[in-house]
Order: structure tokens, then sequence, then C-alpha cells
């Protein structure tokens, strides 16, 4: 017990130029040097970027060309088994068999991650119950909506209370009210269960609401990785938009003190402080314009990478 | 986590108990697929074929068994048991083995077996040994019901049940070649599709295939060639093992003086679709 919590400190993730290449042609990964910190991360990129890439090599099931990878402090393509006893994996395809219940198969999983039987059969029905499948889980699993069959392939990720989670596109085919469930559930597992969670995605909108960190790749190429609250700090902006006098508001403003931006006809003046607001309204207010819209939106994480996504095509 | 919460907690609770190694994933996985193989914890559908098999073949054995304890006519002994049930073994397998890797394959449920520890080498194994005690347990136990009624019936006392003991033992091994090499061939044949209905009838084609091959050498003029005849047929071999390692048996035919190389042939079989199987699953393992 007394060596866990150091474990717990070692840095979840680390590689060091991770390659992967198919037949010296195909590039999957290309030098991927990457340090992320325990919690909810987005691991981010185009169909094809090589996220799944990723992930395969994390879990020991495919061998990197070149470089290094250490998941939880250990080496994946040394030991495996021991990885991947810490690490729940959810595929992106569908991988249920159809005529088992869901108590059956994430209790048989259970097993198969090395649970006693008892206790793999407790878990199986606490998994179940964290996804919302409690009610559910004696029904077969053909029978379920893809949004349940997503809930239960989570819960067999769960069942051995792994310390990892690696979630390889898991609102693949729900609709709008099961992606928000699926993230507020992810959420609540890095959050509330105290279990690292990737979340592979091809949609940044989507993970950034529930992530800590952020990995972007593209072609199998970091394009960049950091916090949250380092990526998105000081970035509340209000758009303003007058149908007139556009001019005269942006020197008013200035003149205040505030940068403006221009973006088509609408004027984006950064929010530092609560002060900011009131003094852009007065001062559409003092120059009488006709006020189209005003809004205040958090800066995108999606903007951070537009200027270097650009750059580097 | 505060005072009050306590109350309504149903958070997640951290796993502290045992984990168990590699050796108990395997035998759990094994001991699923025996459930498989006959059907238990699963519909009602799923249990009727391999119980009426099992049915058919113990049925065979007590008729077997109260002829020769009533009338004294030897109809069938342990070994000739099992060659004649042979057809019934290959539904059998051309069924379950379908059903043990087909399925998953099918289901794409490989992936979630292969991100755990459990090698690929671990999942053949599995597979395998729980389809060679399935099979074995189809031949078994039939054989220890015509035993059970041999011994009890028997007239010359604790002398004849020995005998019947010597007689059996040879018998379960040679029930146990057959559920190796049968089992062996069928899951290789399975694991190349998803499809079970193909996955089945794939199996019983290549038996099936097999056998009038030996029909057909089985005819010409030479004798080398009738004895080497059995090489041609899985099913063949196995017989020709049992003519060569257990020579009172009698089912009409011969393999001369070329026992050792259905020994071999039978031995280079089984590694080979084993090989093969494993070869199968380091690449599925890894995708």
């Amino acid at each position: 017990m007394l060596a866990f919590p150091t474990l717990c400190l070692v840095t979840l993730i680390v590689t060091q130029a991770l390659t992967k290449t198919y037949g010296g042609r195909v590039t999957a990964l290309a030098d991927l040097s990457v340090t992320v910190e325990p919690g909810v991360i987005g691991l981010v990129g185009a169909n094809g970027a090589g996220k799944s890439t990723f992930l395969k090599i994390m879990l020991g099931l495919i061998e990197p060309t070149d470089g290094s990878v250490r998941v939880l402090g250990l080496d994946p393509t040394v030991e495996p088994d021991k990885v991947r006893s810490r690490v729940g994996y959810m595929p992106e395809n569908e991988s249920l068999p159809p005529d088992v219940s869901a108590a059956e198969f994430v209790t048989h999983m259970g097993r198969i991650s090395g649970l006693p039987r008892t206790a793999a059969r407790e878990r199986a029905s606490e998994a179940l119950r964290h996804v919302g499948l409690y009610e559910e889980r004696y029904r077969q699993i053909g029978g379920y909506s893809t949004g349940m069959k997503q809930r239960a392939k989570l819960a067999q990720a769960l069942v051995h209370d792994p310390d990892l989670l690696l979630l390889d596109e898991p609102t693949n085919g729900l609709d709008p009210a099961g992606r928000d469930a699926m993230l507020a559930l992810v959420h609540r597992i890095g959050a509330e269960f105290g279990i690292s969670v990737v979340v592979c995605s091809h949609l940044l909108g989507e993970v950034e609401r529930i992530c800590d960190s952020l990995v972007a790749i593209e072609g199998g190429r970091l394009l960049r990785s950091g916090s949250m609250s380092a990526m998105t700090e000081a970035s509340d902006v209000l758009a303003v938009e007058v149908s007139e006098g556009a001019p005269e508001l942006a020197a008013a403003l200035e003149a205040l003190g505030l940068p403006v931006r221009h973006e088509g006809r609408m004027l984006l003046v950064p929010l530092e402080s609560e002060e900011a607001y009131d003094q852009i309204l007065r001062a559409v207010a003092e120059l009488d314009l006709p006020l189209h819209r005003l809004d205040q939106r958090r800066h995108r994480v999606a903007e951070l990478f537009t200027p270097k996504e650009t750059a580097d095509v | 986590m505060s005072e009050t919460s306590v109350i309504h907690d149903i958070g997640y609770q951290r796993y502290e108990g045992p984990r168990l190694g590699r050796g108990a994933v395997i035998g759990a996985l094994v001991v699923h697929g025996l459930r498989v193989a006959f059907g238990l914890g699963r519909s009602a559908k799923a249990k009727i074929f391999p119980w009426l098999v099992f049915g058919i073949v113990t049925g065979v054995a007590v008729i077997v068994g109260a002829v020769r304890a009533q009338a004294d006519i030897v109809i069938l002994d342990y070994v000739q048991f099992a060659d004649t049930m042979s057809w019934l073994i290959i539904l059998f397998v051309a069924i379950v083995a379908p059903e043990l890797v087909s399925r998953d394959m099918r289901s794409g449920v490989l992936p979630l077996y292969f991100s755990r520890p459990l090698r690929a080498a671990d999942y053949i194994g599995a597979k395998f040994a729980a389809l060679v005690a399935a099979v074995w347990l189809l031949l078994g136990v039939p054989q220890l019901v015509m035993f059970l009624i041999a011994a009890f019936t028997t007239d010359d006392g604790m002398r004849g049940v020995w005998h019947e003991v010597g007689d059996l033992l040879p018998a379960w091994a040679y029930s146990a070649l057959w559920a190796v090499l049968f089992a062996a061939i069928s899951l290789l044949i399975a694991s190349l599709t998803g499809k079970r209905a193909f996955a089945a009838g794939a199996v019983v084609a290549v038996f099936l295939m097999t056998t009038p091959v030996f029909g057909v050498l089985q005819t010409l003029p030479s004798q080398n060639a009738q004895h080497l005849a059995g090489l041609a047929s899985p099913m063949m071999l196995i017989s020709g093992v049992g003519l060569w390692l257990l020579p009172d048996t009698n089912p009409g035919w011969s393999v001369g003086r070329f026992g050792p190389v259905y020994g071999i042939e039978a031995v280079a079989l089984i590694v080979c679709c084993l090989l093969l199987l494993l070869a199968r699953y380091r690449k599925v393992a890894s995708l």
C-alpha cells in the first residue's frame, strides 16, 4: 500500500518521438512526443489521424516502429500484461455479442480481467449501474439501442476498476441527447471515480467541454497539447455587431484601452474584467449606435488550433 | 466526500480485492467454452443440439451395454464405439467449434479480449481445451456407461471388472485422440470465418470430402496403397492410429506395417492446425 501513492504521482502517459509506420510507407504516427498528466484527456484528430494507432500502442497491441512510450509508468512494449490489467479499453467498432445479457457479458469480461467469480459479478452490476443500464442488465444486448450498446461497452471497460480508460470515439452513432449523456458520464468517471480517461474524438467541440487537457494530432503528428485552462486562459470574448458606425466604436473602445479585433462585420473585444463589459455597453450607448448583436462567447479551443493548422498545411 | 452525502452515497467504489493471474483467466475461459459447447447458461434453443447428440450417443451406449449383458453379444467394443460414433462427433464439432470461435469473430468481441492480459496463445489454448474436453466427454461418458453396465453384470467378479478397466482406459485415450484431432481441425476451419453456418458447413465438408478418397484408395490393387489409404482422411487417420496402437481392434481394414506413419501424421496434423490457429490469432489480436 505504501508504494501506491507514489505510483499515482507517475505521469499518466509519456511518449518520446513515437513513430509507427506500416511497411515503411504508410505513416500512422510520426515523431510524437507528448506528456499527459492524469485527468480527462481529449485525443483529437480527424479520421485517420492516428488516434486508434496511438491507443493500440498504449495497450501494447502493436509495437511502435521507433520511439518510446510509458503508460502509468510502465512500458507497454515490455510489460503489456501489467499495463492492460490497469487499463480499460472501449473500442470504436461494434464489439458485443448480441445473444447474451449485459450482466452476463460484463461479468465474463471481468473474469477475463482476472477478477474472482463473485467479485466479477458484483463489479459487473456496479459498472452497469454507473453507466445507467442497471434496469436493463438482464436483457439481451442484441435488443439494445445504439446508446445502450455504447454504455455496455463502457461498462465492460470499467468492470475491473482500471486506473486509465481508453475510449475510442465513445459518442459514435449517438444522437445529440445521447452524446451529451455519454460525455457527462465520461466527465463523471474522470471527476468522481478518480479514473483517468483518454477520449478519442474527431469532434473537438465535443470533447473540449469535458476535458482537463487536450492532445491534438493530425496526420500522425502532434499538433498541440496542453491543459484546457492554459489553452482557454483569458479567452472570453465579447462579439459586438452594430449595423453602422463600427469604425467609430472601434476607435472609442481603443481609446478606452480595449484591444479590438475585426471579424467580418463584428468587433471582438476580449473581456479581461467585469468592467470591460460595462465599458463596451456604455461606449455603444454614448455613440448612439444601432446595436445588432452582443455575444459573450467563450473562446473555442478550435480557434486556438486554427492558425497553426493552416500554417501546417 | 462530505459528511452529508454519505447517506445517499452510491458513488464509485474502487476494487481492492485480489486480481488473479493468467492461469486463472485461462481457466475461466475454458469453463466458459465448455458451458458454451453444451449450451449451459444459454437459451433452450442452444441446448437442443448438443444434448440431442449426447442423448443419442449415450442411448447407443446403453443399448450396446444391455445387449452384451443380456445376450452376451458384443455389438461394439469401447474402441469400435468411438469409431462408430464418429459422424455424430463430426456434427457436434461442426456446430460447437463455430460457436466457440466464429461467434467471437463475428461480434467483434476479440479486441475486448486482447486488450486484457490475455495472449493469442492463451485464447487458442483455452478454446482448444474446451472443445477437446467437450468431445472427450461426449465419447468418454457413454464409454463409462458401457463400462458400468459391463462391470455390474460381469460373471467373473473382480477379475472381470479389472478386465473391463483394462479395455476402458485405452479406449478413453483413443477417444481423447479423436477429440484432440477433431478439435484442432474444426477450430482452424471455424476461425477462418465469422459466419457460423459457413463454418459448420466447411467443417462437415472437410471430413465428408476426404472419406471417399479413402474409399477410392482402398480399391487400388496395391496392398501398400490400401494400407496407406487412411492417411487421406482425418477419420481414417485416427482409426489407423488405433489399429497401430491397439492391435486387438478390427475395423475391417489394416494399416500393415505403416502404423508409425499414421502416428506421425496425426501428431503433425494436430501441431500444424494449432500453429496455423496461433498465426491466425496473432494477426487478429493486433488489429
